[in-house]
């Protein structure tokens, strides 16, 4: 399994080495390479996952640690973790891989920098399967800021657009900003355990190692990281500015796999978590939920509904991990990895297919990805408009589909957190509030772009379905969509019981002092709360389709008037909550006009008064010694005299060289018994 | 029965009628033959110390390798003292006295 | 004295004593005639040291190899009607002090040196654990050395072609 994991780590690494070298030299541009990489990569996950569904233990764990350096009283361990999540992680990273990486070779075919862009696809995979695989919060840190390299790299990919370069430099400035909380986090706890890995931190604070007070800064402070990779409120702000990159990108990275890497995280630390933290937490997630959601409402653009949308659904996974049900946190992250990948897909073949529409009408203005410009292209797209449904109903949270399965249980946990302490109970109008509207601009989005009228008839002709290399991966994510391949064996539409529940199950938290509810007692509460969320959450769930369709289908009720009757929710919806006009404002400009005083400091007073001043003083000095001391005294009298004497000396040394090689041999033999007899008398 | 200071004495021996060779003989090739001696007069010494020290055959090994060299190095030597031979017309090389200018 | 170690006092002082003759002969072809007798001798030494792969490694390599190789740049440096082909020496004076000095103080040392001593069974075989070590413990500078007798092939036909 050991070496199945490393292999896993290494093949991308090696597909990425290759490429960015030789890439460009291979035939099709060596896309091949990546694309193998990840399909054995692929096919390794597959196998462990085979593995783990025959062993069926819910207990498996392989933890193996290497020391890395060793600088006396610092040791520094680094290890791989191979249990139940990293296999389901795994696979999930693997799979939406292979399957874009698929996809790419369709939609980014014809680019100049092709073989590049395959190769940041191969470096992400590589670092994303380090996170999953890592054992120690130094080898997370490490492949953290790699994924986050490599998102830089792929959002800013099309750098000749400002706006692509801006959204790279602003997703990884943003994230740098949780990161570096995460880093002192992981210092807190390096400091007081000596040890990066998880089960050495664990027992530390199993052991009474921190106070709560410290345990919930340092839980907090790593949670940060999280938050911008995850994009949580306040840092949200990266994600949706990151569809500026290639569609097949934003599938990969900024909606199935790195955006989840913040709540793997978050799983991984929750038995370390204090009930402060996790509150914390969980109303994070739960505004990011209902507030991304709100913006999704009302945007017009395809990535950007889709970007809000998966905000939310973060939202949604942190709110999990708040609540305790940590373990459906990550059962959300993989069913919803499928089908917003899924989406996100689509999305790109409907851009893609407006953009050729475009392209051969030689129309470069328009947007292809703003939905008010499509309509009526189910009947041209087939397959596309079918796979985008199947996702979009998932996504909503209808039965029969995965999403309902996991959404229902994270609404669950929150249902019984807010049973257990009503004062909560603002967690639970944000999960379904959040569910809700989920279900209303999903489907808004699919009337939008699929049904009514075209926009423009000639556009409209030349919309084609896109090529299968594009199509096999929506068909592939959308079946992957469907309640049963996560709950076999089991064939209860309605329950989450499965593989999933019975080989990921919730350890008991670590802190001391039994401040938390064990596993048992939050699973207990979920038993509970289990009937009441999913009655409430079907009907809400066909309440925000029913509005979309009387909106946006039927046009009973008409999009406009709404706006009209709710224009202040719909102003602030509509420019996100101003939340980057805000950053601009408070933070951006004061910093920037803090410099510029600093620069005028810098430049005016200190520059030209003291440092040229300086300047002065040193000239003038010099100018006395240079014509004093050192031209009269040093030079001619000191620097002459060496080279006269040298001159004197030498004239009379000449005559040693003879030129004769045995001469000197023997002056050598001298030497060696002058040595000699000196050895001797001393 | 003969110790280890006869060989070392031979050594010697060895050693400095090789570098009386190197330091006085007008030939290059003589002087070559000298080298050979000198290296000759180690061996026996890395052998010897190997006899008895315990019959560490980290000596022999040394031994092995210093004959190796001496193969390599004879035949770059020769190469050279035939280009000189080449260029100056003789293989003296005290005329060989380019080194003094 | 017994058998052997009259046999070892012959070897050595054909070794000393063709070593002069090596250094003292006026004719090149004495010389390098002396010198073959000489490495016969340093070979018999080895066979005294238990050292018989040694040996036959210095007699192959010695006395068929580099002796050869000297012989040869003997008679591709002089006319070949040159019969006498003698040499001659110089600083001969400064030389033997030098060299006398040296072989005293090394002497000196030899005598004077509490040498560390330990004694060993003669081996069945050695060449077995010559082998051994070669390929074990001393693996690089053997490849080293390989490569070192390559470029000192290539280096000596490069040096010695005629340049035109």
């Amino acid at each position: 399994m050991i070496n199945y994991g490393i292999a896993i780590l290494l093949l991308p690494l090696a597909a990425f080495v290759t490429q960015i070298f030789v890439g460009k030299r291979l035939p099709r541009n060596g896309d091949w390479v990546s694309i193998g990489a990840v399909t054995i990569t692929f096919c390794l996950s597959l196998a462990m996952f085979g593995v783990m569904l025959v062993k069926y233990d819910p207990d498996f764990v392989i933890d193996e640690a290497w020391q890395w350096f060793d600088l006396g009283s610092l040791t520094v361990h680094l290890g791989i973790l191979i249990d139940n999540v990293t296999v389901v992680m795994l696979l999930v990273v693997s799979l939406v891989s292979t399957l874009v990486h698929v996809y790419s070779t369709s939609y980014m075919e014809g680019d100049p920098r092709y073989s590049r862009y395959f190769a940041f696809l191969s470096l992400f995979t590589f670092s994303m399967n380090g996170i999953v695989l890592a054992n120690n919060l130094l080898g997370i840190y490490m492949f953290w800021e790699l994924v986050g390299l490599s998102s830089y790299l792929l959002i800013g990919f099309w750098f000749e657009k400002n706006s692509a370069s801006d959204a790279a430099k602003k997703a990884f400035l943003v994230n740098r900003v949780g990161d570096i909380g995460m880093f002192i986090g992981i210092m807190l706890f390096f400091t007081s355990t000596g040890s990066f890995l998880f089960s050495d931190v664990f027992a530390g604070v199993e052991s009474g190692l921190f106070s709560t007070e410290i345990l919930t800064i340092a839980g907090l402070c790593l949670f940060a990281g999280a938050i911008g990779k995850s994009a949580q409120f306040p840092l949200h702000v990266w994600l949706p500015d990151a569809m500026e990159g290639p569609t097949p990108v934003s599938a990969l990275i900024h909606a199935a796999t790195m955006v989840a890497a913040g709540v793997y995280f978050s799983f991984r630390l929750f038995p370390i978590f204090t009930p402060t933290a996790l509150i914390v937490i969980a109303y994070i997630g739960g505004f990011t939920a209902i507030f991304a959601s709100i913006i999704a409402v009302t945007q017009n653009d395809i990535k950007k509904v889709l970007a809000y949308s998966t905000v939310s659904q973060l939202g949604y996974m942190i709110l999990a991990v708040g609540a305790g049900a940590y373990t459906y946190g990550l059962f959300h992250l993989v069913t919803h990895a499928a089908f917003k990948a899924g989406l996100f897909l689509c999305s790109g073949s409907v851009i893609h297919a407006m953009h050729h529409a475009y392209h051969e009408l030689h129309d470069h203005e328009s947007d292809p990805q703003d939905m008010r410009n499509m309509g009526g292209m189910k009947d041209k797209m087939r397959t596309t408009y079918l796979t985008m449904l199947i996702c979009t109903v998932a996504l909503a949270g209808v039965p029969f589909t995965s999403g309902f399965l996991s959404k229902d249980a994270v609404l669950a946990g929150t249902l019984s957190l807010t049973m257990h302490h009503p004062e909560h109970f603002l967690l639970v109008v944000f999960g379904f509030g959040a569910a809700l509207l989920t279900a209303f601009y999903m489907f808004r989005l699919v009337f939008m772009t699929f049904y009514g009228e075209p926009t423009r008839r000639e556009v409209y002709d030349h919309i084609h379905e896109s090529p299968s290399p594009m199509t096999a991966p929506l068909v592939t994510l959308a079946t992957l969509s469907f309640f049963l391949f996560f709950t076999l064996p089991n064939l209860n539409p309605f329950s989450d019981h499965g593989w999933f529940t019975t080989l990921i199950q919730a350890k008991d938290s670590v802190v001391p002092g039994h401040l938390n509810p064990t596993a048992h007692e939050i699973a207990e509460g979920m038993h509970h709360a289990h009937t009441p969320a999913m009655i409430l959450s079907i009907l809400i769930a066909f309440g925000g389709i029913g509005l979309a369709i009387l909106m946006y289908l039927q046009k009973k009720i008409s999009a406009d008037d709404m706006a009209a009757r709710l224009a202040l929710p719909y102003k602030l919806s509509l420019n996100k909550f101003f939340v980057d006009e805000t950053y601009q404002r408070y933070l951006i400009n004061p910093s920037l006009a803090f410099s510029k005083v600093v620069a005028f400091l810098d430049w005016e007073l200190y520059d030209k008064y003291v440092i040229n001043g300086l300047g002065k003083v040193t000239e003038w000095f010099s100018r006395v010694v240079g014509i004093r001391w050192d031209y009269n005294v040093l030079d001619q009298q000191i620097v002459d005299g060496v080279g006269r004497s040298t001159r004197f000396f030498g004239a009379g040394l000449k005559f040693v060289q003879t030129g004769k090689v045995q001469n000197y041999l023997v002056w050598v033999l001298v030497g060696v018994i002058m040595i000699y007899v000196f050895q001797a008398v001393s | 029965m003969v110790g280890l200071n006869t060989y070392l004495i031979i050594g010697a021996i060895l050693f400095s009628l090789g570098m009386f060779g190197v330091i006085t003989r007008r030939n290059g090739v003589a002087v070559l033959m000298g080298v050979e001696l000198i290296l000759n007069a180690a061996n026996v010494n890395f052998v010897a110390f190997a006899r008895f020290g315990g019959m560490d055959f980290t000596g022999h090994v040394f031994s092995l390798f210093v004959i190796i060299l001496a193969a390599a190095e004879a035949a770059v030597a020769l190469a050279i003292i035939l280009n000189i031979f080449n260029s100056l017309g003789t293989v003296n090389i005290d005329e060989a006295n380019q080194l003094k200018q | 004295m017994t058998g052997t170690s009259f046999i070892f006092w012959i070897v050595a002082l054909l070794t000393v004593g063709s070593a002069a003759g090596v250094v003292f002969s006026k004719n090149l072809i004495y010389s390098a005639i002396s010198l073959l007798f000489c490495l016969l001798g340093v070979a018999g030494l080895y066979v005294f040291l238990w050292a018989d792969f040694i040996a036959v490694t210095q007699i192959l390599i010695y006395v068929g190899g580099i002796l050869v190789l000297i012989i040869f740049g003997i008679m591709l440096t002089h006319r070949i009607t040159n019969v006498r082909l003698s040499h001659s020496s110089i600083q001969q004076g400064v030389g033997g002090a030098i060299v006398l000095a040296i072989f005293a103080g090394l002497s000196a040392m030899i005598l004077d040196a509490p040498w560390y001593l330990s004694s060993a069974e003669e081996p069945t075989e050695t060449v077995r654990e010559i082998g051994r070590m070669l390929m074990v413990d001393y693996l690089l500078p053997f490849e080293v050395a390989s490569i070192l007798l390559l470029a000192a092939l290539m280096g000596a036909a490069l040096l010695s072609r005629k340049v035109d």
